[in-house]
Formats: C-alpha cells, sequence, structure tokens
C-alpha cells in the first residue's frame, strides 16, 4: 500500500464527508418526524389512517432503496403537473430527490421501532397519569413519550447506521459525498485496495462515533439502571 | 413513433417489455440465491470461528463482522468489480493479453452481496446454535457419532431450525442489495428498467413495474419462508 497516494486519497475523501454527514442528518431528522407521525397513525385505532400506514411500510420496506431513488429523480419528472409545479425547483436537484427518498425511506422502519417503544410503555403508567388528572397530549409528552424513546433508542441506533450506509446511494444519482468520490478516485487511480481502505475507515469511524452517541445517550435516559458507585468495590475492601 | 402506453411497457407482445422485465428478474433472483448462498457458506465458517476458534481465529471473525456491518454495500461491490478487473488485468497481462480487462459483473456482484450477507448470518447461526440445548449436542457424541455426522444429522439441522426466522431477515436485504449491483452493468431488474426508461420517456412506469416485481418477489419468497419456518418447527411441542 502507497502511503503518500492513501494520504491523499483520506483528503480528498475528508472533503466529501460533510455532504455524507448533511444527507443522514436531514433524512434522519425529517424521517423521525414523518415515522413518529405514522406510527401514531397506525396505534390510532382510526381505521383508514392504519391502514395507510400499514401499506406504506410494506411497499417501502419491500422494495430496494435505489429503485425508490430512482422513482423520484428519473420518474417525477415524467409528469408534466410535476414540472409545472412549485416543487419542481426542489425535485430537480438531486441532493433533495436523495433526501426525499432516504427520509421516506428511513421513515417506513423507524416508524415500526418507534411503534414497538410505544406499545412497550405499561398501561398502568398511562393510568395512573390520569388518575393524577393530566390531559391526552401531557400524558403522551411527560410519560409515553420519554418511555418509549428509552426502549426504542437501541433499535434507532441501528437504523441510523443503516441511514449513514444509505447515503452512499445518493452517488449513482451523480452527488460527490465519500462513496461517489471514492468510485471517481478508483476510476482514475485504478488503486483500489487503498481507496478502499481509506474509504471504508471513515465509515467505520462514522458509525463508531455514533454507536458511541447512541450508547451515551442510552446512559442518560436510563439514570436508574446504571452500575452503582464504586462505593461498593471499597466495602468489598478491593481498594488498598 | 408512437409512444408506449402502461400496458405496452408490461404487455408481452412484439413491442412490449414483458419478456425484458422477466428476465431481468430472473437475473436478479439468480444474482440473490447465489450471494445469499456464498453468505451461507461464509457464515457458517465465522459461527464457526465465532463459537470454536482460538483467539486469533475469532479475533479475524470479530473484525470481519464488524468491518462489513459498518461499511456500505456499494462501496463493497465497487471493490469487487474494479478490484476483480485489476486482478483479471494483470493475469492477462502476464499471458499476453493487451489493455483493460473487465471482471464479469455477475460473479463481482454475487461475491460482493454474499461478503456482505455472510457477515449478517455469521450472527444469525451463532445466534441460533447457542439456542440448540447442548444435551442434544452430547447424546450424539455419546452415540459415537463422528464430527461431520453429527455436524450433518444433529448441530445442523437444529441450528437451521432456530436460524430460518433470522436468515428470512437476511434474505429480505439480499433481494433488495441485488439492486445495487445494477452499478456494474449486469442486466438485471432494476437495470432493465433503466434501459426502458432510457429508451423510451416513461421512467417512473417502468421504475415503478420494478418496484412492484420486487415487492411480488419478496412476498412470495417470504410466504415460502413462513412455510419452510413450520415445517422444521414440527416436533417442537409448543407452550
Amino acid at each position: 500500500m502507497d502511503i503518500k497516494f492513501a494520504l491523499e486519497t483520506f483528503w480528498s475523501l475528508a472533503a466529501a464527508l460533510p455532504l455524507t454527514l448533511e444527507l443522514a442528518v436531514t433524512s434522519i431528522a425529517l424521517g423521525s418526524v414523518l415515522a413518529l407521525a405514522l406510527a401514531l397513525s397506525r396505534l390510532s385505532g382510526i381505521l383508514a389512517l392504519d391502514l395507510f400506514a400499514r401499506t406504506y411500510v410494506f411497499l417501502f420496506r419491500g422494495t430496494p432503496l435505489l429503485v425508490q431513488i430512482f422513482l423520484i429523480y428519473y420518474g417525477l419528472s415524467q409528469f408534466p403537473a410535476v414540472r409545472h409545479s412549485i416543487f419542481w425547483p426542489l425535485l430537480r436537484e438531486p441532493y433533495w430527490c436523495a433526501v426525499l427518498a432516504l427520509m421516506l425511506n428511513t421513515a417506513a422502519y423507524a416508524s415500526e421501532i418507534i411503534r414497538g417503544g410505544l406499545i412497550s410503555v405499561p398501561h398502568g403508567q398511562v393510568e395512573a397519569a390520569r388518575a393524577c388528572g393530566m390531559g391526552r397530549f401531557m400524558i403522551f409528552r411527560r410519560i409515553v413519550m420519554p418511555q418509549a424513546l428509552r426502549q426504542a433508542l437501541p433499535g434507532y441506533g441501528n437504523e441510523m447506521i443503516s441511514m449513514v450506509k444509505a447515503t452512499s446511494l445518493a452517488s449513482i444519482i451523480t452527488l460527490m459525498e465519500i462513496t461517489g468520490v471514492a468510485a471517481k478516485l478508483i476510476s482514475e487511480s485504478y488503486r483500489v485496495i487503498e481507496v478502499f481502505v481509506v474509504a471504508g475507515f471513515i465509515y467505520l469511524a462514522i458509525n463508531f462515533a455514533l454507536t458511541r452517541l447512541v450508547a451515551f445517550a442510552e446512559a442518560r435516559l436510563n439514570p436508574h439502571l446504571r452500575a452503582p458507585l464504586a462505593i461498593s468495590a471499597e466495602l468489598k475492601g478491593e481498594t488498598h | 413513433m408512437t409512444e408506449p402506453g402502461f400496458l405496452d411497457i408490461i404487455s408481452f407482445g412484439p413491442d412490449g417489455w414483458g419478456p425484458a422485465l422477466a428476465a431481468g428478474a430472473w437475473m436478479t433472483i439468480l444474482i440473490a440465491i447465489s450471494g445469499f448462498a456464498i453468505g451461507g457458506l461464509i457464515g457458517t465458517f465465522g459461527a464457526w470461528a465465532k463459537i470454536a476458534g482460538g483467539p486469533v481465529v475469532r479475533a479475524c471473525a470479530e473484525a470481519y463482522t464488524t468491518i462489513l456491518r459498518g461499511i456500505p454495500d456499494l462501496l463493497v461491490i465497487y471493490l469487487f468489480y474494479f478490484g476483480g478487473s485489476a486482478v483479471v488485468t494483470a493475469v492477462g497481462q502476464l499471458f499476453g493479453a493487451e489493455g483493460f480487462v473487465s471482471f464479469p459483473g455477475f460473479i463481482a456482484g454475487a461475491l460482493a452481496v454474499g461478503i456482505t450477507s455472510g457477515a449478517q448470518q455469521t450472527e444469525v447461526y451463532r445466534g441460533a446454535f447457542r439456542a440448540v440445548h447442548p444435551g442434544e449436542l452430547e447424546a450424539a457424541t455419546a452415540c459415537g457419532m463422528g464430527r461431520l455426522l453429527k455436524f450433518r444429522r444433529i448441530t445442523a439441522p437444529l441450528t437451521l431450525r432456530y436460524a430460518l426466522p433470522g436468515l428470512g431477515n437476511v434474505w429480505q436485504v439480499v433481494l433488495k442489495e441485488s439492486a445495487l449491483v445494477s452499478v456494474t452493468g449486469v442486466v438485471e431488474l432494476l437495470r432493465q428498467a433503466q434501459i426502458g426508461a432510457g429508451s423510451t420517456s416513461r421512467p417512473f412506469d417502468f421504475f415503478f413495474i420494478a418496484a412492484m416485481i420486487y415487492l411480488a418477489i419478496s412476498t412470495v419468497s417470504g410466504l415460502i419462508l413462513q412455510v419452510t419456518e413450520r415445517r422444521f418447527q414440527r416436533g417442537v411441542r409448543r407452550g
């Protein structure tokens, strides 16, 4: 492996890092709002909303993300109504098409994770809140949501990691994020191994940082599960 | 030239894209099955390494699963496609061939999908093996079975029973991942839809049909898996 070339590669790939992060953060943030709405629709007990959310999840989880990206980026331009609408300046941009596809896709997966978190909240908690005189919205905000978040966080962490990986597909619709630059470098230099190792290292670093971040949030959200303080070690007589 | 309508696209008539799309779907299934099979082979060895290997072997298996689950599949496909081409070109030059020789996209794709799904299958098999009751393995040893016989008759079927639900998930992932192989130029379902979209002005229709075919394949294979699962569960008493 050529160290000098690998270093050069590292700097050109690092320049593409902001775009990768931007794609991931934007689509995860927008997707989580939609996911919450979908999860609440499924639990609403209103048949039309429930059916809509079920169909949505079925469609988006059953088809490849790349097909969804192509449908939005290439497909929508087939309709003159879309081309003449006010959304066209956005839908013409590969960036927003990628964000839209990633967001719609992650919402389907995340809604199931959030739904699992919501139904894991014991009914007694809601009953107790109601007995305290809380309204429906306050119960949701103060009792249900915090506990659901705790339950859903590990699963959501996995979904965030797959989203970071999924941003690589944006390179297929011409966006020069890390994988896009890597593919360009490979086809220019034919040095596959170096580029692959450096690009892989960057993705691993992002995902490692993300895992740590989620673990930190998990520890903060679950103070009651933390290990007892170090005093127990002293009591056991292990200190010198 | 008249524009084809939606029905012309899916028809099997002289101007229809039906046969082409069906061939693409078949190619998608072939890539997915080959990738899944390669992944199964790797997963079996990976799980064995993690369960029974020494510290070095275990560390290698650990590194493999961590790395392959942390980097995008597309990057792995590029590695195999361009890397394979580089190797083939070097070998070709050794035998006096001129210029660049490209690596078959199908093999690169199947290998890449196999390596990524192998990391997932390693975890599935490892988890499933832990669910097998150790008494059943001891009983097999007590009956005097050799290692291979024990694996074939006892360990593999029992592990598979617990692994099937997880393998079903991996299969669905592999099926969707096979769409990425289209970047190597293999004419599978998505690539065929792209070709169709490019030669007509109806990209939405083509990608929509491709999406529906993917949905159909994943639904049908999901049903098949359900039946298989039930078959493997016979003989298990339910509480």
